[in-house]
């Protein structure tokens, strides 16, 4: 996959709000399948269809125990995504506080009379 | 007074992306800000190193626009362009944007309300196919994209909440 690729099923993973709920349930730890689907109003096969979209994308893995299979979340998929998130909204944050900046020049030239624009 | 951590970042659908930010200042002036060359140098830049050395803007209906990034450190260029489908001063402006490299292009529609002398302005980013978008996400400036990216932050924010 390709980082593009990668940082697609990331966000397609993180597109809905019970895979959300489970990731940050397993932010606090590894949880069964059985944990996992005890408060949401589902089935565990419809848990199971989630958490398998989860560890396609790489966010979760499964351990190998048969019986229980805990799940446990993944750090590092969610970091470039995060980092990525942080340079796209830092790039956009910056730049419209510079147009603040521009904007209350424009204001105060607005303000003051007999002055004309640049 | 800082306006910053009020951007708020959206996808209406799969192909577009949509920001919001609200100004302390009246439409008129942030529009004049948007289309004024001397002006957009001044704020549209992108990460730290990088300047706008051109910036051409031929603000009619079917006029062009031409921005080009410079980084000196990284020896970097990069340049971006379109033409304007619709221009209501001081409320809208509709363009197509194609980045140098990337096929494909986007429609970017900025629209700005004004309530109290604060302006809100929205910029939705709608790109013709899956892989226009995925190219403007490799681009050298990683500007542009899509899928939802508020959608992650709230859920590290409900994980932090979560894990005490």
């Amino acid at each position: 996959m390709t980082p593009s690729d990668r940082l697609d099923a990331t966000f397609a993973a993180l597109a809905d709000p019970t895979r959300r709920a489970i990731l940050a349930r397993l932010a606090t730890g590894e949880a069964s399948v059985t944990e996992l689907a005890e408060p949401f109003a589902m089935s565990q096969p419809a848990i199971s269809k989630h958490l398998k979209v989860l560890e396609r994308a790489g966010l979760i893995t499964r351990g190998r125990d048969a019986q229980r299979r805990p799940c446990r979340i993944e750090a590092q998929p969610l970091a470039e995504a995060d980092a990525w998130l942080a340079r796209y909204r830092q790039l956009w944050e910056s730049n419209f506080q510079r147009l603040d900046g521009v904007l209350e020049e424009l204001k105060a030239r607005a303000t003051k009379p007999g002055r004309r624009k640049r | 007074m800082s306006n910053s951590g009020n951007l708020q970042v959206t996808t209406p659908s799969d192909r577009e992306i949509a920001m919001t930010r609200v100004f302390d200042a009246p439409r008129a002036l942030v529009f004049e800000a948007l289309t004024t060359p001397e002006l957009v140098q001044r704020w549209l830049l992108g990460p730290p190193g990088w300047t706008m050395p051109h910036c051409q803007i031929d603000l009619k209906v079917g006029g062009a626009y031409r921005y080009v990034w410079r980084n000196d450190e990284k020896g970097m260029e990069f340049g971006t362009g379109g033409e304007f489908r619709e221009i209501l001063p001081p409320k809208r402006i509709v363009h197509t944007e194609r980045m140098d490299g990337a096929p494909g292009e986007a429609l970017n529609t900025t629209s700005l309300t004004e309530q109290g002398g604060r302006t809100t302005l929205t910029l939705t980013m709608l790109f013709d196919s899956k892989e226009a978008r995925d190219a403007t996400l490799q681009t050298g400036m990683e500007k542009g994209v899509a899928i939802s990216y508020d959608r992650l932050a709230e859920l590290l924010a409900s994980a932090a909440v979560r894990k005490d």
